[in-house]
């Protein structure tokens, strides 16, 4: 689920802006325009490496080291998101952002980097193509939604390539954190045991599970939200074309 | 029904001179005009829109002009039973704010044909409802875990009792605490809302509920470690926690005796001649500062961290209320004193 973060973001403008907010400034334009203009490099830099590492290795196997450190640096750089939001010159919900960016924190940091031995499963590949390929189209969305300049292609892609990225997106999620479980449990990672000074437990291994079957109540509301905004935004197109 | 051409139509009862229409047959609900007055009392007619849809929802003719909404809200629910007065929510405009229930019609400003918009609030609960449930859960609950009942501890540990005298004087503070909360909402407390939205209680327990099964959880564990300065420590969070709540009691107290029994006035706090009180010189909320005093108090004297917590996440929930309160007493009222903060003094 948090291979989306498309359509909350930016549909959620036209939702949210019962209270007048004024869009941001001239500067702070320019700064959003460098920011998503180099989180879709950034991105892309990331597909290529995984294209090239690819066609050089002959296999999909193993496809995560080539690409660990520019996924770890742009995926962490979102983290910025929830601050533009809380300074108000992006109109969405901090809580909102918040959440979707942490949680491909987490799955990047404290489930991939920190148990080794899942870095090399396949399911690790499903989630990082699904992600690469959602952001490339989400950044380039901003960037020209921002410069007044959208191709409708690329509006398009954006509230209709989720219909299988999200799924698949998902499933590499889950996947791998199920893969985590075993090691998590054998070495106590991340968890702290009774008796202690100051009284308390958790059981990383628990928490995992828990994280898991979040899953089964967030991700169809999400994924049923993105279907409703597609066809606010990209319905009525379909039909007004029919009708012709 | 034009009540001008009732006039004409029917011979008017002269009373010392007086003027008035009256109705056809009088209905017990009215009362016949003032003898005194020289004025034509004019009925009110009030239409109920829907709020979203503006479907015409229910018209009343021969409102009293003294009628208040609250009357309205029950003529209202007359017709349409489903919608009892405590969900109705009655304004001037479809994107206004509530209407009062003591506002009277001929106050407000309508027309002698006035249009109301309606919202539904959803079913209600009374708040006495949803304190009593909210804080008898964690009583019961903490003494369940304080008991070792079977299922939550191994089970060589059930029904046995904590090695640790620091662990019964929390069970008796815990209780104490929500004992006090739930006498405090029988007979201290004074609401200003009879009912909030049903879903509050879901909620509202969930938080509670969850929060003492998870202090208590610790607390009371077989493997729980005393307050690393051991008497020390507990005697001083014994101390504050005390003092916290016969502090917070007080306000309580004072709070209460600001509004006459079944009234919802409003007035600025005061210190009294009780010490305690004399925080309302720096503070607008001091009942929720001595509570967190008071949780302060007992984090300090269990020294668990799921303790810290709650008192954290009750800290930012009531930051916000007193917030808000703040706000509300300065808008009310203009001469409110501007030394107090919030909830603590001079900080927030």
């Amino acid at each position: 689920m948090s291979a989306p973060a498309m359509g909350t973001s930016k549909t959620a403008h036209t939702d949210s802006s019962n209270k007048k907010k004024k869009g941001p400034g001239t500067l702070a334009t320019a700064y959003l325009v460098i920011y998503n203009v180099v989180m879709t490099a950034g991105w892309l830099v990331i597909a290529v490496g995984l294209v090239r590492a690819y066609l050089a290795r002959g296999s999909y196997h193993g496809l995560y080291y080539s690409i660990e450190k520019p996924l770890k640096f742009f995926q962490t750089g979102a983290l910025l998101e929830i601050l533009h939001c809380a300074v108000g010159i992006v109109p969405s919900s901090v809580v909102l952002t918040g959440f979707q960016v942490m949680s491909r924190v987490f799955l990047t940091w404290a489930v991939t980097h920190s148990v080794r031995e899942v870095q090399s499963e396949d399911s690790v590949l499903l989630f990082v193509v699904a992600w690469t390929v959602t952001e490339i189209i989400r950044y380039s969305f901003y960037t020209f939604s921002l410069l007044n300049h959208l191709p409708y292609l690329i509006k398009w892609a954006r509230y209709t390539f989720f219909i299988v990225l999200y799924p698949m997106g998902v499933a590499g999620e889950l996947l791998t954190i199920y893969a985590a479980l075993p090691y998590v449990q054998k070495t106590g990672l991340y968890s702290i045991t009774l008796p202690n000074k100051y009284n308390f437990s958790f059981d990383y291994h628990s928490f995992l599970i828990l994280v898991m079957v979040s899953y089964i109540p967030l991700f169809p509301q999400l994924y049923f939200h993105m279907m409703r905004q597609r066809k606010k935004v990209l319905g009525y197109v379909e039909e007004y074309s029919k009708v012709e | 029904m034009d009540t001008l051409a009732l006039e004409a139509t029917q011979p008017k009862k002269a009373q010392n001179g007086a003027v008035s229409l009256l109705p056809g047959p009088p209905t017990p609900a009215k009362r016949k005009p003032a003898k005194k007055t020289k004025k034509a009392v004019v009925f009110f007619e009030v239409e109920i829109l829907d709020a979203k849809t503006k479907d015409k929802l229910c018209f009343l003719d021969k409102v009293e002009p003294n009628a208040t909404i609250g009357e309205i809200k029950s003529m209202f629910h007359k017709s349409h039973p489903q919608w009892y007065p405590a969900r109705q929510s009655i304004r001037l405009d479809p994107k206004g704010k509530s209407l009062k229930d003591e506002d009277v019609l001929q106050h407000l400003p309508v027309g002698t044909t006035a249009t109301f918009y309606f919202r539904d609030l959803g079913a209600q609960i009374s708040w006495v409802t949803v304190f009593l449930t909210e804080y008898a859960g964690p009583l019961l609950i903490y003494l369940m875990f304080y008991f070792r009942v079977p299922f939550i501890y191994a089970p060589k540990y059930d029904f046995t009792t904590s090695k640790h005298w620091v662990v019964h004087l929390a069970c008796m503070c815990h209780s104490f605490h929500y004992v006090k909360r739930l006498l405090e909402t029988l007979f201290v407390h004074r609401f200003s809302h009879g009912t909030m939205p049903l879903r509050n209680i879901f909620k509202n327990c969930t938080y509670y509920w969850g929060f003492a099964a998870w202090m208590a959880y610790y607390i009371n564990h077989p493997l729980y470690t005393p307050p690393t300065y051991g008497e020390q420590q507990i005697r001083l969070a014994l101390t504050v926690f005390l003092f916290c709540q016969i502090g917070n009691f007080s306000i309580h107290i004072a709070l209460r005796n600001l509004r006459p029994p079944g009234s919802k006035t409003r007035k600025i706090p005061y210190p009294t001649k009780n010490p305690f009180t004399w925080i309302f010189l720096l503070v607008s909320c001091p009942n929720y500062t001595y509570e967190l005093g008071s949780w302060l108090g007992f984090t300090l004297m269990t020294q668990c961290l799921p303790v810290a917590f709650f008192t954290l996440v009750g800290f930012i929930q009531m930051t916000v209320w007193a917030k808000g309160k703040h706000r509300s007493y300065l808008k009310e009222f203009r001469d409110y004193p501007t030394l107090r903060s919030p909830i603590l003094p001079f900080i927030l």
